[in-house]
C-alpha cells in the first residue's frame, strides 16, 4: 500500500540545522568573526557590496559568513535585505574629481598631475602561493611616501580641454531607477549604467572579454583608472544646505576609445565610463567597455550584431540574482508538466508505431 | 464641520488599506456589484468612498487631477498630506477624482498606449445614486449580464470602444463604490 | 519577522502592486509591467505570486498554498510559512476554507466560488517568448494583436507529430484580444480557467502581473481540424478512484511498477474521506496520509 510522502516541513527545518552546522565547520576550529571577514576577505566584501548595491562592509561580511562564501547567495542576503530599506533621500552627486585616491593609473599618459599611484594592487604580483601565509606571522610595516596634497584630475579632461573627446555635457535629467521601476527598453545611459555596476562581475568581464576579441571591438585604452574615497553629501530640508553624511570606497575608470567624426565634426576620441563599489577594478574596467559597447547607437557606429552591443539581451542577462534564481527554480518539482509530456509523449509514440504497424502490414 | 488636513486618514494603514483594496479590487473585478468601505473620514466634498480609494492607491508616484468643486484647499491639503500626490492637470494624470459632470468629457485624459495599455488613468467619479439597477453591464467579471446605475451611457461606450486603450472608472456614492473597467460592454439606452 | 511591514511588503510597493492588479483587471490577460522587488525567496520560486498575494492578503484570510497540487511540497510549505509569520494569516489545506489560494502549476479540482481569489506564480509570463526572445517584438506583436507565429508553431507541431505538441503551459487567448500563458498548468486545467474566483498572475523576475476577472472568456487556441483537447493519464487514481482528475504518476519499484494517484492532495484526501477507495487505496482513517 502506498501512503504519499509527508512532512515536508520538518525535514526543511532538518535541512536547515543540518546547513547551519556545515556553515559552522569543524567546531575545534576557531569561528570566523565578521571583523575579520571585512578586514581580510576585503575583496569579497565588495563584490557583494557592488553587486547587492548596498555600501556596508559589515552587512556584506555577516552575508558572506551567513552564505558560508557563496557569493552570489551573500549579494542575494544583501539585496532582499536592501528592498525592505526605507528611502529618505537622494544624495548629491559624488564628486569623484575630489576623490581620496589610493591608487589611480593611467595607460594614455605616462605622467600627469597627480601622478601615477600604484597602490595597493596585484598587477606585479608573481602568481606564486606564498606558504608564509598559511602560517600566522606579523607583517612588517609597508614603506609610507608622503601623501600627494591637492586635487588630482580627471586625465580625460586633459583631452577634454583640447576637445579632443566627445563631451559628456552634464544635466539635470532626474535619472531613472532601475530598483523602483520595471526595466523599460530602450534604456537611457544612466539606467544601463546602473545595471551594468550591480551586474555579476563574470557576466560583464566576460561582455567586455567579446570587445576586445572583436565582436563588437572599440579600441579602449584605460585613460584612468582611480580608487579611492569619496565623500557623500546630502541636502538636508531642514537645514537648507548639504552635509556630509559618510564617505564610500568607489573604483572609476574612464576609457579613452576609438574616434568618431564625420564630414561636418572633426575626429574625436569616445568613452567608456565605469564606477563601481569598492576596489573592484577588473568589474569597473569591464563595465566600462560594455559601457562604450551599448553606446553604439548614440555614437553613430555600426551594430555588428555582437552581444555587447545588444542592450536587451546584456540588460536582461547581468544580474546574478535573476539568473540564479531562475536556474536554480528547475530543481523545483515539475511533476504536473512532466506529466503531462509524458502522458503526451506515450500517445504520440502510439500513434505512430501504430501508423507505421499499418504501413508493415 | 471642518476637517483638519491631518485627520481623517487611516488610524492603522497597512490593515486599512488592505481591506480598502480588497473592496476596490472586487469591484473592478465584478462591474455591477457594489462595495462599502470604511476607515477614513476625508473633508467634503470628497466622499468617504473616494477618500478611501485615495488614500489606497495615491502615492508620491501618482500625478492627481482634481475637477470641479473637488479642486478646492481642504481636498487638495488633504491629497497632498495623506498621500503625496502631485497635483496635476487631466492630461498627465494617473488618477482624477470629481463629480462625474466635472470629470468629462474623456477627451485629454491618458488611455495608455498598444504597446502599454496600462499607463492610462483611472478615474474615480463621484455619483448622486449608486444602486444595483438601470444600465445593463456585459463583459469579464460578469455572469451574463448585471446592472448598474450609470450617470450616462455614451462616454462609457466611446470609452469601451477604444478597448483595449481607454480609461477605467471607480463610481462613488457616500461610503459605497462600484468599478467599471474599460472591457465593460454597456447596454444603449 | 517581528520587525517587517503587514504582509512584508511596505506600503508603497504593495500600492504599485495593487495599482498594477487593477489595470490587469481592466484589460484582461495583458501583462501589466510592475517594479517587483527583491524578495528573500529566490526569483523563479514563486516571488511574482507572494508579492500578489501580499498585496491582496487582509488579516482575516485563511490561505492555502500549493505546488503541483499538493500543499506539501517543499516550496508550498516555505511560502505558506512566510505569510503565516509575517502577514499572521490563517492557513489551511481544505480548498473549500481558503480566501485565498496561491498556486504553482495546478488549478485545485474543486471548482473555486466568487469570494476566491487565485494566485499564481509564473516563470515566463510572455506567451511568445519561445518564439521571439525579444520582449521589444513580442511587446509589439501583442500591440498588433499578430499572433500569427503562435499558430505557425503549433501548426508546424500537427505536421510534424500529428498533434500539438504543448502538453503544459498551453496559450489561451483571453476575451478574443490578447494570448495569454496560463503559467506552466498542465493543459487538462485549461478549461477551468474559465471560474467564478478572481485570477491573479504575478512573475517576479519578469515584472509582470496579468488578471483574469471571474468569467472571462479564454479560450485555448487550436485549430478547427484539431480541436483543443483537454488530455490526462488513462486511469483512474489508485488511492481515491477518480477517473476524472489529474494524476502524478509514482514509480513503485524498478521492475516497472507504478500507480498514479491524484496530484490534488486536498481533493484525494476528501474523496477517501466520503468513503471512496481506489485499486491499491485503503479505507481512509484521519492522518492516515
Amino acid at each position: 500500500m502506498y501512503v504519499a510522502v509527508k512532512g515536508g516541513e520538518k525535514a526543511i527545518d532538518a535541512a536547515h540545522a543540518w546547513l547551519a552546522e556545515r556553515r559552522r565547520g569543524a567546531k575545534e576550529v576557531p569561528e570566523l568573526s565578521i571583523a575579520q571577514i571585512r578586514e581580510q576577505m576585503t575583496l569579497a566584501v565588495n563584490r557583494v557590496m557592488a553587486e547587492g548595491s548596498l555600501f556596508d562592509p559589515d552587512l556584506a561580511a555577516l552575508a558572506i559568513k551567513q552564505a558560508r562564501g557563496d557569493l552570489i547567495e551573500a549579494v542575494f542576503l544583501i539585496r532582499a535585505y536592501r528592498t525592505t530599506l526605507p528611502r529618505f533621500g537622494y544624495t548629491l552627486l559624488v564628486e569623484t574629481a575630489k576623490m581620496d585616491c589610493i591608487r589611480r593609473i593611467s595607460a594614455t599618459f605616462k605622467d600627469a598631475p597627480g601622478g601615477q599611484v600604484l597602490g595597493p594592487t596585484f598587477d606585479y604580483t608573481h602568481r606564486l602561493l606564498d606558504f608564509k601565509l598559511a602560517a600566522e606571522g606579523s607583517l612588517p610595516d609597508a614603506p609610507k611616501a608622503e601623501p600627494h596634497i591637492g586635487p588630482v584630475p580627471h586625465i580625460t579632461e586633459f583631452l577634454n580641454k583640447e576637445d579632443l573627446i566627445q563631451q559628456e555635457p552634464a544635466n539635470d535629467k532626474e535619472p531613472r531607477d532601475l530598483t523602483r521601476e520595471p526595466l523599460d527598453l530602450p534604456a537611457d545611459r544612466a539606467l544601463r549604467l546602473q545595471s551594468l555596476t550591480r551586474g555579476d562581475e563574470g557576466f560583464v568581464l566576460g561582455m567586455a572579454y567579446s570587445t576586445q576579441r572583436g565582436y563588437g571591438r572599440n579600441h579602449a585604452f584605460v585613460g584612468e583608472l582611480r580608487i579611492g574615497t569619496c565623500a557623500v553629501e546630502m541636502e538636508i530640508p531642514e537645514l537648507g544646505f548639504a552635509i556630509e553624511i559618510g564617505e564610500v570606497e568607489l573604483t572609476e575608470c574612464e576609457t579613452v576609445n576609438q574616434f568618431t567624426g564625420s564630414k561636418t565634426e572633426p575626429p574625436q576620441f569616445t568613452r567608456g565610463y565605469g564606477l563601481v563599489f569598492g576596489q573592484t577594478e577588473r568589474k569597473a574596467i569591464s563595465m566600462a567597455l560594455v559601457d562604450r559597447a551599448l553606446r553604439w547607437k548614440e555614437l553613430g557606429e555600426e551594430n555588428v550584431g555582437a552581444p555587447a552591443q545588444d542592450e536587451e539581451f546584456v540588460l536582461y542577462h547581468a544580474d546574478n540574482i535573476q539568473a540564479t534564481g531562475f536556474l536554480e527554480h528547475i530543481k523545483l518539482p515539475h511533476y504536473v508538466d512532466f506529466q503531462s509530456e509524458l502522458e503526451l509523449v506515450r500517445k504520440m509514440r502510439a500513434e505512430a508505431m501504430g501508423t507505421m504497424q499499418e504501413a508493415a502490414e | 464641520m471642518q476637517v483638519s488636513a491631518l485627520e481623517g486618514g487611516f488610524s492603522d494603514a497597512p490593515v486599512q488599506a488592505a481591506r480598502a483594496f480588497r473592496a476596490a479590487m472586487s469591484a473592478m473585478a465584478r462591474p455591477g456589484t457594489i462595495e462599502t468601505v470604511t476607515d477614513a473620514t476625508p473633508p467634503a466634498p470628497l466622499s468617504v468612498a473616494a477618500g478611501v480609494l485615495a488614500l489606497t492607491l495615491l502615492d508620491p508616484e501618482t500625478p492627481v487631477y482634481l475637477a470641479g468643486a473637488l479642486d478646492c484647499p481642504q481636498v487638495r491639503e488633504w491629497i497632498t498630506f495623506h498621500t503625496g500626490a502631485p497635483i496635476a492637470g487631466r492630461s498627465t494624470c494617473a488618477f482624477a477624482l470629481g463629480r462625474w459632470a466635472d470629470l468629462v468629457p474623456l477627451p485629454g485624459y491618458r488611455i495608455g498606449t498598444s504597446s502599454y495599455p496600462d499607463r492610462s488613468a483611472t478615474l474615480i467619479a463621484e455619483v448622486d445614486l449608486l444602486e444595483p439597477s438601470g444600465t445593463t453591464l456585459s463583459g469579464p467579471g460578469i455572469m451574463g449580464v448585471s446592472v448598474l446605475s450609470l450617470p450616462e451611457t455614451e462616454t462609457i461606450q466611446a470609452n469601451h470602444a477604444q478597448f483595449p486603450l481607454g480609461v477605467d472608472f471607480f463610481l462613488t456614492c457616500g461610503d459605497r463604490l462600484a468599478g467599471l473597467p474599460r472591457s465593460t460592454k454597456v447596454e444603449a439606452l | 519577522m517581528s520587525d517587517y511591514n503587514f504582509a512584508y511588503l511596505d506600503e508603497q510597493t504593495k500600492r504599485m502592486i495593487r495599482r498594477a492588479i487593477l489595470k490587469g483587471l481592466a484589460v484582461p490577460g495583458y501583462q501589466v509591467p510592475f517594479a517587483s522587488r527583491e524578495m528573500p525567496m529566490p526569483y523563479g520560486w514563486g516571488t511574482g505570486g507572494v508579492q500578489v498575494s501580499a498585496a491582496v492578503l487582509v488579516p482575516e484570510d485563511v490561505m492555502k498554498v500549493i505546488d503541483q497540487g499538493a500543499d506539501d511540497t517543499t516550496n508550498a510549505v516555505s511560502i505558506r510559512k512566510f505569510f503565516e509569520k509575517t502577514a499572521g494569516v490563517a492557513t489551511t489545506e481544505h480548498t473549500r476554507d481558503a480566501d485565498v489560494i496561491q498556486t504553482r502549476h495546478r488549478i485545485p479540482e474543486e471548482p473555486l466560488r466568487e469570494d476566491q481569489i487565485l494566485v499564481y506564480q509564473v516563470p515566463i509570463p510572455e506567451p511568445l517568448r519561445f518564439l521571439e526572445p525579444r520582449e521589444t517584438e513580442t511587446r509589439k506583436m501583442h500591440a498588433l494583436e499578430e499572433y500569427g507565429l503562435m499558430h505557425v508553431k503549433l501548426y508546424e507541431d500537427i505536421s510534424r507529430h500529428g498533434a500539438i505538441s504543448t502538453a503544459y503551459a498551453y496559450p489561451v487567448k483571453v476575451e478574443g484580444r490578447y494570448v495569454m500563458d496560463p503559467s506552466p498548468i498542465p493543459k487538462f486545467d485549461n478549461p477551468k480557467l474559465e471560474m467564478a474566483a478572481v485570477q491573479l498572475f504575478g512573475a517576479g523576475r519578469e515584472q509582470r502581473i496579468y488578471a483574469l476577472p471571474p468569467y472571462t472568456q479564454v479560450v485555448s487556441l487550436d485549430f478547427e481540424d484539431f480541436p483543443f483537447e483537454a488530455s490526462k493519464a488513462d486511469h483512474a487514481c489508485d488511492l481515491c478512484g477518480c477517473n476524472t482528475s489529474y494524476l502524478d504518476e509514482v514509480i513503485m519499484d524498478d521492475a516497472g511498477g507504478r500507480m498514479f494517484v491524484c496530484s490534488d492532495t486536498d481533493f484525494c484526501r476528501e474523496r477517501r474521506a466520503a468513503g471512496h477507495v481506489g485499486a491499491q487505496g485503503a479505507p481512509y482513517e484521519e492522518d492516515a496520509a
